[in-house]
């Protein structure tokens, strides 16, 4: 592993988040391979989900650095940032509920749609709009949800509605995909299947970083772990590393426990 | 295609004879009305386009308290281009446009970093700014008074036609034109990739910036485009009445605008139309009537009280749900919205 060799696709330096005093985020640095599957990790309150919101633009960094192809985004709008292709998913089924399936996808074809407004108004954007009704289609089917098109997104089951946000965040072209507990609430097969997509989206080009609990899912599925615990690194490697790092061990079980490996990996 | 289009031809036919026949109606209305009743319809139809202007705004979730305000800067900038500037008043009514446009795109640099309930209360501060200004410069605004003798809409003198806009029956037919074209505005946007966006920010604003909605800009868009039409509004409104003052266009009358899109329903493009013309018919003619049109705001608020307990998806939602009631009681499948194939 010479991440030194080429330049990171992500990385963060001395990232900082305060909301008053609270530290979430304490002097917090990574960098993510170009290609590669990223897990970051950690107990409950590590500060995964903030340190999300700071890279995906939802929060500026109160101090630190966020680059993207060593362009320096910190603090950037989040819009501006997808425009860039870093794209991120949510927790749970946050979608358009009130839409078909297929407008929900159609939704994230936004970037690849620009049209004038004198275009929309006299309909000149058909073609466009077409285009765009297609890829978002393609997009369904690489989720098998091709089928469902044309169903009201509060008729699909968890699972569904799960892939159903990747395949929105899918469908704006992200170079870097920030998935948000991809696997959270799903049942082994659902779990299963999602991590056979995850690795086809990683094999389309696109670099995946994810923040998981399912400690399983993410042994087998990253190629690389970053830990955080109190808002900080604690440690980064491969997963067989991580696993058996008795630092992480005692961040997960307590200094306490005696033999509590098995559990925590 | 050719198959598949025959029934999309059937319907679209169907709403196209829709269309003419109601445009046919709207062409005989005045002649059936009283010469009061024809001022009254005149009003309706700019109260038409001040309500569905708004129903865009209200697309992308946010609800303002400012949109008569608004149409009054569309009035106050027409009535002065027209009165001390000379501008010919067709024009002054569109610049009217431009200048509520303008306010709105002005406003939404503070107004948008609030949402919800601060963005409806930012909304209504921010017009009393406005009308405060009206009411403090005497020079050029009028002051509490307002201005009066506004210059009224130019008739046309050729030939053989001679159009006098200060009889109602042809400001109507104006009107008319003016508001229809601009609906048709309208309704295309919403129609469009413009339209689901409002839509995708209303329901779920972080994840249509997530891929890559600028969600500041489109509600801003939203904002101006809503003005604009507004803004005419209030500059037919100015040469039709001739007057405009500060109080015209106080919250009160905003008021009126909220129960007219709420009893009527935003879920439709033509819910709130419904609302406005069926909540006008009751005060104009039911009410009148009775000799009970002093007690509109009573009534108003009985109206909306009845409508959010028992028609709380607006009047829009009463025709799918006759016709459910209809099929079943000819048993017939609810759910089957067409005739067996």
């Amino acid at each position: 592993m010479n991440a030194q060799d080429e330049r990171p696709i992500l990385e963060a330096r001395g990232l900082t988040r305060r909301f008053g005093g609270l530290v979430a985020v304490d002097n917090f640095s990574f960098s993510v391979r170009e290609g590669a599957i990223h897990g970051l990790i950690g107990p409950n309150g590590a500060g995964k989900t903030t340190t999300f919101n700071v890279i995906s633009g939802f929060y500026a960094p109160s101090a630190g650095r966020v680059f993207f192809r060593g362009i320096d985004i910190s603090g950037r709008k989040t819009s501006a940032l997808a425009a860039m292709g870093l794209v991120r998913t949510f927790q749970g089924s946050t979608l358009f509920q009130e839409f078909s399936v297929l407008d929900n996808v159609r939704v994230g074809r936004h970037l690849g749609t620009r049209a004038g407004f004198l275009s929309r108004l006299l309909g000149t954007d058909r073609p466009l709009e077409q285009a765009a009704g297609e890829e978002a289609r393609e997009a369904l089917a690489f989720f098998g949800l091709e089928e469902l098109a044309d169903e009201p997104v509060s008729n699909l089951p968890h699972g569904h509605q799960r892939m159903l946000g990747m395949a929105v965040a899918l469908a704006a072209e992200p170079q870097v995909l920030l998935l948000d507990e991809p696997f959270t609430g799903m049942n082994p097969e659902e779990t299963r299947r999602m991590m056979t997509l995850v690795r086809r989206i990683r094999d389309r080009g696109v670099t995946v970083m994810l923040v998981e609990h399912d400690m399983q899912a993410v042994m087998n599925l990253c190629d690389i772990i970053t830990v955080m615990n109190f808002g900080a690194l604690l440690v980064e490697g491969e997963p067989e590393a991580v696993r058996n790092d008795p630092a992480v061990i005692e961040a997960y079980l307590g200094s306490a426990a005696p033999d509590g490996s098995g559990h925590a990996a | 295609m050719p198959a598949a289009g025959t029934g999309g031809l059937i319907r679209r036919a169907a709403w196209r004879l829709r269309l003419v026949l109601l445009f046919a109606a709207l062409a005989a209305l005045p002649y059936l009305l009283s010469y009061s009743q024809q001022e009254i319809a005149v009003l309706l139809v700019i109260n038409v386009l001040l309500v569905s202007s708004y129903r865009l705004l209200t697309l992308t979730g946010e609800w303002s308290l400012g949109h008569v305000v608004i149409m009054g800067v569309g009035a106050y900038t027409s009535a002065l281009l027209a009165k001390q500037a000379g501008v010919p008043v067709p024009l002054s009514m569109l610049l009217g446009g431009a200048m509520a446009a303008g306010t709105a795109a002005l406003l939404s640099f503070p107004l948008f970093r609030m949402k919800g309930f601060y963005f409806l209360i930012g909304s209504f501060a921010a017009g009393e700014i406005i009308r405060l200004i009206w009411k403090r410069f005497t020079d050029p605004f009028g002051g509490p008074k307002g201005l009066k003798r506004i210059d009224p809409f130019p008739d046309i003198e050729t030939g053989f036609l001679s159009i006098d806009f200060y009889e109602p029956v042809n400001y109507y037919f104006l009107a008319l034109a003016v508001v229809s074209v601009s609906l048709f505005v309208l309704y295309r946007i919403e129609r469009s990739r413009i339209g689901l966006t409002f839509h995708a920010i209303h329901w779920q604003d972080r994840l249509a910036e997530s891929v890559g909605v600028d969600t500041f800009r489109y509600r801003t868009l939203a904002f101006v485009i809503a003005s604009f039409f507004a803004g005419i509004a209030g500059g037919l409104y100015a040469h039709y009445v001739g007057a405009v003052n500060p109080t015209r266009f106080s919250v009160d009358q905003m008021v009126y605008v909220l129960v007219w899109a709420i009893v009527g329903g935003t879920a439709t493009f033509h819910g709130p139309v419904l609302g406005v013309v069926v909540l006008t018919v009751i005060n104009e003619i039911v009410l009148r009537a009775l000799g009970l049109d002093t007690a509109r705001p009573l009534i108003y608020g009985l109206i909306l009280i009845l409508a959010v307990l028992y028609l709380p998806n607006g009047l829009e939602s009463l025709g799918p749900r006759l016709r459910a009631l209809w099929q079943r009681r000819r048993g017939e499948p609810a759910a089957a919205g067409r005739e067996p194939a």
